[in-house]
């Protein structure tokens, strides 16, 4: 069980969570920009991710927490 | 559950200013990691460049100063041998470090200053749009090499860490980079033992970070990590330890 919040608010939907993530359950939200006017990352299937915390490791803004 | 990644203390909680994707964002993240893992942010004094960093001076819980343009290392080397017990690292771009400030990084290396450098290769001068570095490659495009860079006129590029792990003054040097996880994972770890070094009064340390411009290299930020850092730069660049001692 992992739980990977992303803070909407702070990302800048660069895209490097989402080409890192091993389990390929991010996705950048193009309907639903952000108060920057970005498309920010999101989990399209939270129940697969395992908490390994690539895509923290590669985010630039800090925007992703992880708990395992 | 246990938390296994946040951000880290020593980070301020202000939104960086950097483009999406630059990984600038990164390396910060990696410098203020290193400061809570060896609990020294309250007694840390950060020197920060000219360039896209500049503002780097609001991004860390711990005290800092700007430099003029390239001369943080001389900057550093004042505040460390006021205060020889803080721990005092410079934050410094290519154009700040390897062009402007190129006298100022070889002269505290070879004084053997106990200061940590940190510096950022990313081949360009970012904030001012993209003109060419020392360090920019053979071929690759800048504002002022619009056919690419000449080999002839233009030279190949500088090997900072190359050059500055020949100064016996200098006793930690390693080039990492930051196109991709397992890659910023070693750059932790280098990062943070460039700054437990310093706290063991071992001399001069530097680290040199491969690192994305995808503004001005006029690529998505994921191309400029596989494109540029990783097919590109790897070549002239090569990773690992050039000197420790
Ligand atoms: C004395 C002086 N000369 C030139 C400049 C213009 N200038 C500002 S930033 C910069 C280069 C920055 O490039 P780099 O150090 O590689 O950092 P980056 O922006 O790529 O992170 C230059 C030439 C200046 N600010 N001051
Ligand atoms: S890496 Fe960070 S800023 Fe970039 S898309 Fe993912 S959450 Fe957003
Ligand atoms: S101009 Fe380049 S180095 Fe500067 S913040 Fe943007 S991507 Fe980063």
């Amino acid at each position: 069980m992992a739980i990977c919040r992303i803070d909407t608010s702070a990302c800048k939907g660069c895209g490097l969570c989402v080409n890192a993530c091993p389990k390929g359950i991010l996705a950048l939200d193009d309907h639903n920009l952000n108060a920057k006017g970005y498309p920010p990352a999101r989990l399209t299937q939270a129940e697969l991710c395992i908490g390994c915390a690539v895509c923290a490791t590669m985010c630039p803004d800090c925007a992703i927490t992880v708990e395992r | 559950m246990a938390v296994v990644f946040e951000k880290p203390k020593a980070l301020a909680n202000v939104p960086l200013h950097y483009c999406p994707g630059c990984t600038h964002g990164i390396a910060h993240r990696l410098v203020a990691q290193a400061l809570d893992a060896l609990d020294c942010a309250d007694n840390t004094i950060g020197v920060a460049p000219v360039g896209c960093a500049v503002f780097a001076y609001d991004y860390f819980n711990c005290d800092m100063q700007e430099a003029a343009h390239g001369r943080a290392p001389a900057v550093a080397t004042g505040i460390k041998r006021v205060c020889p017990e803080s721990v005092v690292f410079t934050y410094q771009g290519d154009g700040d470090l390897a062009a402007i400030g190129l006298a100022e990084i070889t002269s505290a290396a070879m004084r053997g200053e106990n200061i940590t450098v940190i510096f950022i290769n990313n081949a360009i001068y970012g904030m001012t749009g993209g003109q060419m570095a020392p360090t920019t490659l053979v071929g690759q495009k800048a504002t002022t090499a619009p056919y690419g860079r000449q080999l002839v006129g233009q030279g190949s590029p500088i090997r900072v860490s190359e050059m500055i792990a020949t100064l016996d003054g200098a006793t930690y040097v390693e080039r990492v980079s930051l196109h991709d996880a397992a890659n910023v994972n070693r750059a932790k770890r280098a990062v943070e033992k460039a700054f437990r070094r310093q706290i063991e009064k071992k001399g001069f340390s530097m680290v040199e970070i491969l690192s994305t411009c995808p503004t001005n290299w006029g690529l998505s930020p994921v191309e400029a990590l596989n494109y540029i850092i990783k097919e590109q730069m790897l070549p002239v660049y090569p990773l690992g330890v050039l000197k420790e001692e």
